[in-house]
């Protein structure tokens, strides 16, 4: 009963964020074309430093080619989901409208996560989708079942960890007030996920597996995509998800305690 | 319409520098966000991407350390403010005061940078810590000259900024326009990979357009890489000729069509 209200409620989200979205129906238009523009400025960069080489940490230009497309899926779900969400917390506590999402019999970390929808990022996601779909060709890669579980699986998982990362990024806020600027860098480490991650140099390599762990979510279902991940770094990525979904969970409920609305 | 002596300019400044100190956590975590040319010269020196262009690692990496500069201290986000200020009704008290409210804007920015210096300044420290072999000092005169520069960049992409901030009046949301316009700043301005490694059929019309001038440029100047001064600075006062009169002009037309919030 309690999913099949939060379903509700989450439709009843869907359909009045994308009216209201639609009020600005050229800024959608342009954002699509932004879109398009990202993507190809994106394969020009890779061009670029396939000129006189024809591998870039160990990965040739067609297998570089799928980092691409899962990093445009996944950043199309940060245009559509994360951002236009995770950034409104701010506005939430500067404003004390914080209050308002926690009388809600509602859960507030659901509220505050979903009630947004961005479309323009939908035009990413298929666009990601299509250059796997071309990578699949170029690459001769054989699809079967078990393929299409593990690249699901690992694919939820980068989405998971993402969204933890935003999240806990966002929920400082409660102690900072303005920390709009801090998921700005979140999205200039994020960049570094349209390239393998052996391109990078060993301390690069380290600093982005452990401490913010965005080799995973790109590197690894890329690999998977391959066929050539090992299983290891599978059943890693999907621990590290849980690990960060847990915490980004625990630090908001953590964080709670510490807000004190917007005039005491 | 563009009244405005040193008095003014000064006590604009002085406000908006301590509206910004205010801010310098923010600030700093925005210095921290432009590390990205960082990242970059990790991936070009980390394969061997540089040896096709003839550039070795140390000129390269100065080149990518003096990007960063370029980029800090040419930040615009004009469009920002001054869409939210459209739409909270902001501007119609700044229309009043017998000042254009874009040289508040551009004081703003000032402040921004000079608040920004010594973040700034500490990333190239920890920079060269790392990487001691690049440390270099330019000559006096090439310092200056890509501080001009570098001045020149920011007036170009203000003025285009506040083109697009123009089109509020109409729009009420010009952001996006500015996000689309983002794209191609980003992917041929030299903040990725330097000018000299594109291919050449784009080598054959980008230096036409204001891009390259905007962040290789004056980083080509401060590094001490091989530009060509002078049509540099052609093409930048070229193109800060061009938008200006075209800024003026969006200015007093939008104006007009301006109704406040509420009528």
């Amino acid at each position: 009963m309690k999913i099949s209200k939060y379903i509700k409620i989450y439709s009843l989200f869907l359909s009045t964020s994308i009216a209201s979205e639609l009020e600005y129906k050229t800024n959608v238009i342009i954002d699509f074309i932004t879109a398009i523009l990202s993507l190809v400025g994106s394969v020009f960069l890779l061009t670029i430093f396939f000129q006189n080489t024809d591998n870039i940490g160990g990965w040739n230009f067609e297998q570089a080619l799928i980092i691409q497309g899962i990093y445009t899926i996944l950043n199309g779900i940060t245009n559509t989901w994360f951002n236009p969400n995770l950034t409104e917390i701010v506005k939430h506590i500067r404003e004390g409208t914080l209050d308002f999402v926690l009388l809600k019999p509602l859960d507030s970390q659901f509220f505050i996560s979903l009630n947004k929808i961005a479309p323009s990022g939908f035009l990413e996601i298929i666009l990601g989708v299509a250059l796997l779909f071309y990578c699949i060709g170029i690459n001769q890669i054989n699809i079967n079942i078990s393929f299409l579980v593990l690249c699901i699986t690992t694919l939820f998982c980068s989405i998971i960890i993402l969204y933890s990362l935003w999240f806990l990024i966002s929920t400082t806020t409660i102690w900072f007030v303005k920390t709009w600027n801090a998921t700005e860098v979140l999205r200039s480490f994020l960049y570094i996920g349209r390239f393998p991650l052996n391109s990078f140099s060993f301390s690069l390599r380290i600093f982005f597996s452990i401490f913010v762990p965005i080799a995973f979510i790109t590197t690894i279902p890329s690999e998977v995509f391959l066929g050539i991940a090992k299983l290891w770094e599978i059943l890693f990525e999907l621990i590290v998800a849980g690990i960060f979904f847990i915490v980004s969970r625990r630090f908001w409920l953590f964080a709670l305690k510490y807000y004190t609305s917007a005039s005491s | 319409m563009f009244n405005l002596n040193k008095n003014k300019l000064i006590t604009l400044l002085k406000v908006q520098y301590s509206n910004m100190l205010e801010y310098r956590v923010e600030i700093a975590l925005w210095a921290i966000s432009g590390i990205i040319p960082f990242f970059m010269l990790n991936i070009w020196t980390n394969n061997n991407l540089n040896e096709s262009i003839n550039l070795s690692n140390v000129m390269l990496s100065r080149y990518f350390l003096s990007a960063f500069f370029v980029r800090q201290f040419s930040v615009v986000w004009v469009v920002f403010t001054f869409e939210e200020d459209a739409l909270l009704g902001k501007i119609s008290p700044y229309l009043i005061q017998p000042l254009n409210p874009f040289f508040r804007y551009f004081a703003q920015h000032i402040a921004e940078q000079i608040t920004r210096f010594p973040f700034a300044l500490i990333i190239a420290l920890i920079f060269f810590l790392i990487n001691p072999e690049s440390l270099w000092i330019p000559s006096l005169g090439l310092f200056l000259l890509s501080c001009l520069s570098t001045f020149f960049s920011f007036l170009i992409q203000f003025l285009i900024q506040s083109i697009i901030a123009c089109f509020c009046f109409w729009t009420e949301k010009a952001s996006s326009i500015e996000r689309l316009l983002f794209i191609p700043t980003l992917f041929l301005s030299g903040l990725l990979a330097p000018v000299i490694s594109f291919p050449e059929y784009v080598k054959s019309w980008i230096y036409i357009t204001p891009f390259p001038y905007l962040i290789d440029f004056p980083a080509n100047i401060l590094s001490g890489n091989n530009t060509n001064i002078i049509s540099g600075f052609f093409m930048q006062i070229f193109w800060i000729s061009i938008l200006f009169p075209i800024f003026k002009r969006t200015w007093s037309m939008g104006t007009k069509k301006y109704t406040a919030m509420g009528s």
